[in-house]
């Protein structure tokens, strides 16, 4: 089947607006006949839920936490952007997009990011207008700061919790929508499968995760805002639940998976410290406004540190390597995540490594301290050269910015990064890859839609930072309420779904034989194991560079993996309870098949692509060096097992930005 | 380090539930206390035994899952952080570590340490929103000037993670600092002013419904709360209501 990405003709700039003039329209009333489900409450998820019921739509929402508003996106921190130009500094709807596709490393498509850029300013308007509390000047006017990849600042926040405020506030729009009986909330429930109806997506099979109850849902379209996989890596940025089982499931009924291997590696985490580690915590970009990264330029300093033998504050400034200023002076320490990520694996891959590991460089905010601090005893009036009244007033400054980043850092650390330097490492954070959509967000399965990060299109093989928020938002408010409806259009007589169906059936018997199976099994370990297996396959062999030979060796160890676990794994308890255990176990399984064709499509993609770095694809300084002829979007179909995926593409035209090298030198 | 945890397991809601000794050993100073406990589930699993069943997922501090009472405190002994941020370097070896659920009428107990707080939810829904549509076209973001205090005090207000420390730690159970941060957040915004009157009076409507006690000024909700929501939101909060109630 050849992949139709359906993008509008015309010029990029009106693409949007003629698709919005030409597209069917439901009337007021046939939208209260007509059902739609949304899963996940993140960004997307909660923004689609609300805009649909406000529509009149019936809205069935689901989410596996207690409360919508517990949804990964309330972990995001440093901020949203917009092509506002409130600054001035030359932001344009052009250059939002331009920035987006090129920080993408040429792999996304080009009309999807226009949108993107295009809608972004209405974001910001929208979020204010629902009581969004952004960060603010003392005119009153709302504030902004840089992130990586840009030379503008267009990233709007609120202190170091943007994604919480944002989330929150898509969270009171469903909240009202729920008052008023258009969205009908499922707390505590999972999904568990997509039923098909002639074709076309028309339900899905969900587990209450309090009784054990399965049930079946219709509707006449499925919206998945279920988010990324990164938890394929088990240590990762992403809350414990987060999962690919409503996507892959998806995948598993015909839906193309696109792009798996992309996945974002965040380059300011705070390091591993042990075995017993059950997530990583990220400490935003926005830190790189104001923190310097560096690493001892002498091995021998580097031993005194981990010795703790010498303090890095002890250090001299010649002493030290600020690596990312020396080998990208224009960008600095605002090079986008995928080259920062590198450049610090390639410092601690040397040797320089500041902690017990070896896998730690510091973000230091001296420099910060004291620019700050003069500024302030300028205002104030007073003296610029007490360099302990100068440090004191910066740090305040500093506080107010990202206060609660440093309060998280000195919890989880047991140091204060007032007083001394972070130490951060690169982790799991985000999955560009995800499901194929069309300019409609649609699947390639009629009436299944894929918003957020459960998408693949916009980032291409790196997003920027801040970049997320505006996704999310982005399809859900403003994209999908439009999409959706072009093809709701044809649905006005088609009355309710009825869940009395054999397609209901045979899914819903399938969803029970899986569940009897794992429970039934009785093996000798827990689900953890099985996933800390293969997160540690995964980031070995499949982490920040990777190479034929491990891929190859992966894809055999993780299909081993699968079926030791099918063999072996222990759920105890039983179906019919609260029953974390075998939540998680339905989970694990499908991370175990992702994991798979992750590793198949990483092998597949002879080249070098923002986070999709292969060691045998590089200059000899180290950049990726990206190919022509792997221009296109890898969509794999589903066979059976991850092995037999059938590869489609989608070739990427670039018509309105030359695709060149990406430098940020 | 080794401890000795005493846990409450509780079937279902409807099981009495009791507190249940667990020894473990060799704990690191460096885990987080859901690690901890994630240790002792999968010896407890690989036993043959059932895990304890406790609610958590971002493990930053920020979702609001996590919701231990730990040795008769919120979130455990130390301040301003969720139970997902406690580290085990906070206790000392041989210590006995107290572990229950919140306690609230309005909480019902799912299952062991797992609680039902969708009470908070449905206050939500009664009034804790500005009626605005999704439409593109609201006015520019920059054309409402806000007073930064003001918009730095609504946003303090807003920062509260609905966690349920501050029912859990009150001894009338009430729900005021709760409401009283959403409240407060956009009374103090020019866009929230509009359904002002409405909004307090049908959100505490709802807290009352759902069988949160009063406040009787004691401070434990702002001392044991993760994010430091401030007792202030509460009397904006009653300033709101009697005005709202004056017009009403």
């Amino acid at each position: 089947m050849a992949l139709d990405s359906k993008i509008p003709k015309g010029p990029i700039a009106d693409k949007w607006t003629n698709y919005k003039n030409k597209i069917d329209l439901v009337n007021p009333a046939n939208k209260r006949n007509i059902d739609v489900i949304v899963v996940g409450t993140g960004l997307a998820g909660g923004s689609a839920a609300a805009t649909l019921a406000e529509l009149g739509y019936n809205v069935k929402a689901f989410c596996f936490q207690d409360s919508p508003r517990r949804a990964h996106s309330i972990a995001a921190q440093g901020g949203i952007n917009a092509a506002k130009n409130y600054q001035g500094d030359g932001d344009s709807t052009y250059r939002l997009f331009y920035d987006t596709v090129k920080g993408g490393d040429y792999r996304s498509r080009e009309a999807n990011v226009y949108r993107l850029a295009e809608v972004s300013t209405n974001i910001i308007d929208q979020c204010v207008a629902q009581g969004v509390p952004f960060a603010r000047e003392y005119g009153g006017l709302l504030d902004n700061r840089s992130f990586g990849g840009v030379l503008v600042s267009r990233t709007f926040y609120a202190a170091g919790q943007t994604g919480q405020q944002l989330l929150l506030g898509a969270y009171s729009a469903m909240n009202r929508q729920i008052g008023r009986g258009k969205i009908k909330m499922y707390n505590r429930h999972e999904m568990l499968d997509v039923v098909k109806v002639d074709g076309k997506a028309r339900g899905i099979i969900t587990r209450n995760l309090i009784n054990g109850d399965i049930e079946r849902h219709s509707a006449h379209a499925v919206v998945l805002g279920t988010g990324g996989y990164g938890n394929v890596f088990f240590l990762s940025t992403n809350a414990m639940g987060s999962n690919v089982t409503a996507a892959w499931k998806a995948h598993k009924r015909g839906a193309h998976f696109a792009n798996p291997c992309y996945t974002q590696i965040h380059p300011t985490c705070i390091p591993v410290s042990g075995d017993h580690q059950s997530k990583l915590t990220l400490m935003s970009e926005s830190l790189r406004n104001d923190g310097r990264i560096w690493v001892p330029k002498h091995k021998k300093d580097v031993e005194a540190i981990r010795n703790k033998t010498l303090k890095p504050t002890q250090l001299a400034e010649e002493d030290r390597d600020y690596y990312l200023e020396r080998r990208y002076p224009a960008f600095g320490n605002l090079v986008p995540r995928d080259v920062a990520s590198r450049a610090a694996k390639e410092r601690s891959d040397a040797g320089f490594g500041v902690n017990a590991t070896g896998e730690a460089v510091y973000l230091d905010f001296a420099s910060a301290f004291m620019r700050y601090g003069k500024e302030q005893a300028h205002i104030k009036g007073l003296n610029e050269n007490d360099d302990a009244l100068v440090k004191k007033l910066g740090q305040e400054i500093v506080k107010a910015k990202y206060g609660n980043l440093f309060q998280m850092y000195e919890k989880i650390v047991d140091e204060n990064p007032y007083e001394t330097p972070m130490m951060i490492y690169p982790a799991v954070h985000y999955t560009m890859g995800g499901l194929w959509v069309d300019y409609n967000l649609m699947t390639n399965v009629p009436g299944l839609y894929a918003i957020g990060e459960a998408n693949f299109s916009d980032h291409g093989a790196n997003r920027l930072g801040a970049s997320a928020l505006m996704q999310g938002l982005a399809d859900g408010y403003f994209v999908l309420p439009y999409t959706i409806g072009d093809y709701l259009a044809d649905d006005i007589r088609t009355g309710p779904i009825s869940t009395d169906s054999k397609e209901f059936e045979e899914v819903e018997n399938e969803v029970r034989k899986n569940l009897d199976h794992l429970i039934n099994n009785n093996g000798t370990h827990s689900v953890d194991y099985f996933h800390r297996k293969l997160g540690k396959i995964m980031w070995n062999k499949c982490g920040m560079a990777r190479n034929a030979e491990d891929l190859k060796s992966a894809i055999i160890e993780i299909s081993e993996l699968r079926s030791e676990f099918w063999k072996d794994v222990r759920v105890p308890g039983t179906q019919n309870e609260f029953n974390e255990e075998l939540a998680k176990a339905g989970r694990v399984a499908d991370f175990l098949e992702l994991g798979e064709l992750f590793a198949k499509d990483a092998l597949q993609r002879e080249e070098s692509a923002g986070g999709h770095f292969r060691d045998e694809y590089q200059t000899p300084e180290g950049e990726a060096v990206r190919k022509k002829e792997f221009q296109y979007v890898s969509a794999w179909e589903y066979k059976g097992e991850p092995k037999d995926a059938v590869l489609h593409k989608e070739e990427l035209e670039y018509e309105n930005i030359k695709v060149k090298e990406r430098s940020y030198k | 380090m080794n401890l000795n945890l005493k846990i409450w397991r509780q079937k279902n809601a409807s099981d009495k539930g009791k507190m249940v000794d667990y020894p473990i050993s060799d704990v690191s100073p460096d885990m987080s206390f859901l690690e901890m406990l994630d240790v002792l589930n999968n010896e407890l699993i690989e036993k043959g035994d059932e895990p304890v069943s406790f609610d958590h997922d971002c493990r930053e501090g920020i979702c609001g899952s996590c919701s231990l009472y730990i040795n008769g405190e919120a979130h455990g002994p130390d301040r301003l952080i969720t139970t997902c941020q406690l580290h085990m370097r906070t206790f000392k070896d041989g210590e006995t570590i107290v572990i229950e659920p919140w306690r609230a009428k309005a909480f019902p107990v799912i299952k062991d340490l797992v609680v039902d707080r969708t009470a908070f939810d449905r206050i939500q829904h009664a009034g804790g929103f500005i009626s605005v549509n999704t439409s593109g076209n609201t006015i520019d973001a920059n054309s409402i000037p806000i007073n930064k205090q003001d918009a730095d005090d609504a946003f303090s207000a807003a920062t509260c993670i609905g966690c349920g420390a501050c029912v859990a730690s009150c001894k009338n159970s009430s729900a005021m600092l709760f409401v009283g941060a959403k409240v407060s957040q956009f009374a103090l915004l020019p866009q929230g002013k509009v359904e002002a009157t409405d909004r307090v009076l049908n959100m505490v409507k709802q807290m009352d419904e759902e069988g949160f006690g009063n406040c009787t000024n004691t401070g434990a909700c702002e001392v044991e709360c993760p994010k430091g929501i401030s007792l202030e939101n509460i009397a904006r909060m009653n300033r709101e209501y009697l005005s709202a109630s004056l017009k009403g």
